[in-house]
């Protein structure tokens, strides 16, 4: 992999208030205990501003803001409602550019990423929920000529939604769009390693959405995050993260009796059949860009194409344009508007993306290339630089069934679509898939048979906000994006009225 | 021959952590973000059952995972280290600035034969209530 030589061009980096404090019930609150952590960023390894450290104290002031709230949001019309998203997205907008530099430093992302990607999503999907929610309609039916039953969606009430590290805004995004588009109210969350990239959101739309609304506190997971899921005021938990918290919030929400939904990761197979090298032409090479998706927001994305599965007739000449391909890639500073590739989130995300590397080896997995760190130098020695990295081995090893989180892809080989389907489905998880072929049976049966929540056909990694999105499997239930989560955000109320002015004869 | 062994480093944390919460228990997750790493909660916090499987006490801290994830990671050797960094989730030792990781090594032919036996976590529950 490429070391730099001399200083890359970078944009200009953007400015960062000292510390930003929690946003509850419309203003910043000081967190309860006066206390503040550092936010390093990934791209140097240096802390570049501080975030209030919430306990119980900050969550219980945001869910009793958060219920206030609720009295008037849960009755602001769906038009009045729907404003609000609009012009959140308006302000987004507006400010793309200094957010997408913004979550640049906060997460170590390529920019580019953040310019093409995380930001315009961000837009998408509040305008989408605005839009949803002013076509939705509740449902009536006439049960015989006297029997009405009508029914109506309510809003569940002050949610809590704890919110990933990997794209901070989008996911929050994904989470509160739909939540406030429902009439609930919600206290979020943000990860401890990127706690900054939404506050800074927040300070631009803090006159835009009612005091109360929508509160965030942000602290580490033991001392925020559980009193948060594990409060019996608050009517519902959206998580993204791994297994084991997954079940323990499930288990705190289990004694509470409320809804969860949970995004646990995955290990995503990227299928490849023999027609795809039937000719060499643009398909093709969009295949092949498909296949090096894997390092895309450097891997750490839960739906990584992490697992390629390609036929064995094609194997050698496909994989060799692959690795190519992934040698292309220019790994730099975040900043600099031609890094294809940036860092990793977090020093222990790096050290266990080497061990992983590792145990790889020691399994014997060929390094078809990559396979260690990467030395950048320019003040970006302390930053957290993996290469992309490409396994070539079996299934049953731990790199293929294991989620690595970072830009590392292993691949195996079929020689049947039977079996292509059977190492698809031989893992824990189910959250994404693709599935690349010129063959059109191939197209509707093979993403039908595997187990994943998601298929991509003949592309990857596109996430609409028209699509739901969510796992099978060990990758959780419940879904994200589309009208559907409306309902993932409230319950329903059946009136079921007689107008018969005769009664029963029972009694 | 154990399971899961422990740095030095980590029997520090352990230490520190112990002082402050009391007993301790680890179980190693799986899947996004900070998934695939020990995770370490006040004993009995975290409710294991007929779908964990107690791999090993490590420094007096019973050590868990999922079951069909142990049929991946049964022929490696785990250590129990920490690195410093930012992790998420609710473990333990997060605010400390640090964050417990799994190193892994291949166990040999000879150790895989000399094994301690593991047992499931509802085995392991009423073992435990004795």
């Amino acid at each position: 992999m490429e070391t730099l030589e001399k200083t890359q061009k970078t944009v200009e980096r953007p400015t960062f208030k000292a510390q930003y404090d929690h946003f509850i019930g419309g203003e910043w609150v000081k967190p309860a205990k006066g206390e503040y952590f550092d936010n390093i960023s990934p791209v140097d390894g240096k802390a570049f501003t501080k975030a209030a450290r919430g306990t119980k104290e900050d969550v219980d002031k945001a869910i009793d803001a958060a219920h206030k709230a609720f009295a008037t949001w849960s009755k602001t019309s769906a038009a009045a409602r729907a404003n609000v998203l609009l012009k959140i997205a308006d302000v987004i907008e507006e400010n793309l550019e200094m957010l997408a530099r913004v979550e640049t430093i906060d997460n170590g992302k390529a920019l580019r990423e953040c310019r093409a990607a995380d930001l315009p999503l961000c837009v998408d999907h509040f305008r989408y929920f605005a839009g949803a929610i002013r076509a939705d309609e509740s449902s009536i039916s006439e049960h015989d000529e006297h029997t009405v039953s009508i029914n109506l969606q309510e809003p569940l009430g002050v949610v809590g939604q704890i919110i990933p590290w990997n794209f901070p805004l989008l996911m929050a995004t994904w989470k509160i769009a739909p939540a406030l588009a429902a009439g609930c109210c919600t206290v979020v969350k943000p990860a401890e390693q990127t706690p900054t990239s939404l506050m800074v959101l927040m300070e631009l739309i803090q006159d835009v959405v009612p005091a109360g609304v929508l509160n965030v506190v942000t602290g580490f997971g033991p001392e925020a995050g559980k009193p948060l899921a594990q409060s019996d005021r608050i009517a519902k938990v959206a998580f993204t993260g791994e297994t084991t918290t997954g079940r323990l919030i499930m288990q705190y929400a289990s004694e509470n009796l409320i809804p969860v939904t949970m995004e646990l990761g995955g290990k995503s197979p990227n299928i490849f059949m023999k027609s795809v090298m039937d000719k060499d032409d643009e398909f093709l090479d969009k295949c092949i860009e498909g296949a090096v998706m894997f390092a895309l927001n450097q891997g750490e994305v839960c739906t990584c194409p992490s697992r390629i599965l390609v036929h064995e007739d094609i194997a050698d000449e496909f994989m060799k344009r692959v690795v190519e391909r992934t040698k292309a890639i220019k790994m730099g500073h975040p900043l600099a508007e031609d890094t294809m590739m940036g860092a990793q989130a977090s020093n222990d995300q790096f050290e266990k993306i080497l061990s992983y590397l590792d145990i790889g080896k020691q399994e014997g997995a060929e390094v078809l290339c990559g396979g260690a760190k990467a030395d950048l130098n320019s003040g970006l020695e302390n930053g957290y630089y993996i290469q992309p990295t490409i396994f070539k081995g079996h299934n049953k090893m731990r790199v293929f069934q294991e989620e690595i989180f970072g830009p590392v892809t292993s691949v195996c080989t079929f020689k049947t679509v039977e079996e292509a389907i059977e190492i698809a489905n031989d893992t824990m998880y189910g959250l994404g898939a693709g599935l690349w072929s010129r063959d059109a049976h191939e197209l509707y049966q093979v993403p039908r048979a595997v187990k994943a929540g998601r298929v991509w056909v003949n592309n990857y990694h596109a996430y609409p906000a028209h699509a739901p999105f969510g796992g099978y499997k060990k990758s959780g239930f419940g879904r994200e994006n589309h009208k559907m989560m409306l309902d993932h955000y409230r319950q329903t109320k059946n009136m079921l009225i007689s107008y018969d002015k005769n009664k029963l004869g029972f009694f | 021959m154990e399971r899961v062994s422990i740095s030095d480093k980590a029997i520090e944390v352990i230490d520190e952590l112990r002082d402050r919460f009391g007993e301790l228990m680890f179980h190693q997750s799986g899947g996004c973000c900070d998934g695939s790493s020990p995770m370490c909660f006040e004993k009995g916090d975290f409710k294991v059952g007929g779908g964990d499987v107690w791999m090993d006490q490590v420094y007096g801290c019973d050590f868990f995972m999922s079951k069909d994830q142990f049929e991946y990671w049964k022929h490696t050797h785990l250590t129990l280290d920490v690195t410093p960094g930012r992790g998420s989730s609710f473990s333990l030792e997060i605010p400390m600035g640090v964050r417990f990781i799994i190193r892994s090594r291949l166990f040999t032919m000879e150790e895989m034969e000399s094994l301690k036996p593991v047992m499931t976590g509802e085995e392991y529950l009423e073992a435990d209530a004795k």
